[in-house]
């Protein structure tokens, strides 16, 4: 699809989409984790903002890389090293692109999800950001497989995020902060997996609003 | 010489730490701190461990020990960071984070053996506090 500038508003949508909810997902944090996911997100995000105009007109692998650094540099509890080396995958998935095909999204999510595995050395179902992550991959996958087109096959990857972060409600944390509650965590949803699939939601809304 | 980087969520950890450490050895030891986030938040972050590691290293290997939680994390994500150079160089100390430091400060400057370093470390992992 996109073009470098779609791209930004890609990522200027998924800012905003985080800032306005660092309320949320803060209390979401204070009930299972150390309450900081929310407040360290959105500084992380600020931070992508306020760069975002030295992105323009560079390449997709360049951009992602310079979302990677600034989280990596300025979030500070454990989703800036997540979710910064999953920028950081994804960018070599896209380097030296101006465009991007099915088959370069489908990489982007892939080294994404490679890139929180092996940071956060977690797997599915322990109650983390791959929980979200990992089912909106497979459902694009899916889409993409029928010659779906971006807006369909980002609807069906929000559903499945969706639905993972609701999964997350049912399972036991086995990372972080949230596992020294064990089964007390079973009943509430993951930080990490929301803040996934609200990214993952700012990703379609951006698609729906150039589709009308 | 071995240098020593202490990584907390706090930066008075972090200080304090080494300044305990070097009540036991001189300054030719390099224990650098590497606490809180750049704006003086409770947090780690990899570029202020990466610059720490940086300083702390003059060719022959770096220790880092850490705290809690997402301290490790963020001392991987600072590995990946580092010139390969120093990050072959790199170890992170499985250990409690005061005992262990002032033990491998001590040991830093008496050996250059990363291998007596690491038991060391590992020596302080294992002492009972009440016997």
């Amino acid at each position: 699809m996109a073009n470098t500038d779609l791209f930004i508003n890609i990522i200027e949508n998924m800012a905003k989409a985080v800032i306005e909810n660092k309320e949320y997902l803060t209390d979401l944090d204070r009930a299972i984790g150390d309450g900081d996911h929310g407040i360290n997100m959105s500084k992380g995000f600020q931070a992508v903002l306020s760069k975002l105009d030295d992105m323009r007109d560079k390449d997709l692998g360049t951009i992602l890389k310079n979302v990677a650094m600034t989280l990596i540099s300025t979030v500070g509890g454990a989703s800036g090293p997540l979710y910064g080396t999953a920028f950081l995958r994804a960018a070599t998935a896209v380097d030296g692109k101006m465009d991007i095909d099915k088959t370069d999204i489908l990489n982007i999510f892939e080294k994404a999800i490679e890139g929180v595995q092996t940071r956060g050395k977690a797997q599915v179902g322990e109650k983390t950001i791959l929980d979200s992550l990992v089912p909106a991959y497979e459902a694009l996958k899916k889409s993409y497989e029928k010659e779906e087109g971006n807006l369909e096959a980002f609807r069906a990857a929000e559903e499945a995020a969706l639905k993972g972060v609701e999964y997350t409600k049912t399972i036991v944390a086995k990372k972080g902060r949230a596992s020294y509650l064990g089964e007390r965590s079973i009943g509430h949803q993951d930080p990490g997996a929301t803040s996934t699939y609200i990214m993952i939601k700012s990703i379609k809304n951006i698609l729906e609003e150039n589709h009308k | 010489m071995i240098g020593i980087v202490i990584v907390s969520h706090s930066i008075k950890i972090a200080e304090g730490i080494v300044d305990l450490c070097y009540e036991m050895v001189d300054d030719s030891i390099k224990i650098i701190p590497a606490g809180g986030t750049n704006d003086g938040r409770i947090g780690t972050d990899p570029i202020k461990i990466k610059e720490a590691i940086e300083k702390a290293y003059d060719g022959d290997g770096v220790v880092v020990l850490v705290d809690i939680g997402s301290s490790l994390m963020n001392v991987d994500m600072a590995k990946e960071l580092l010139e390969e150079e120093i990050r072959l160089k790199v170890k992170i100390l499985d250990t409690p984070i005061v005992e262990g430091s002032i033990g491998v400060a001590v040991e830093a400057l008496i050996s250059n053996d990363i291998d007596k370093i690491l038991e060391v470390a590992e020596e302080a992992r294992i002492t009972k506090k009440i016997r």
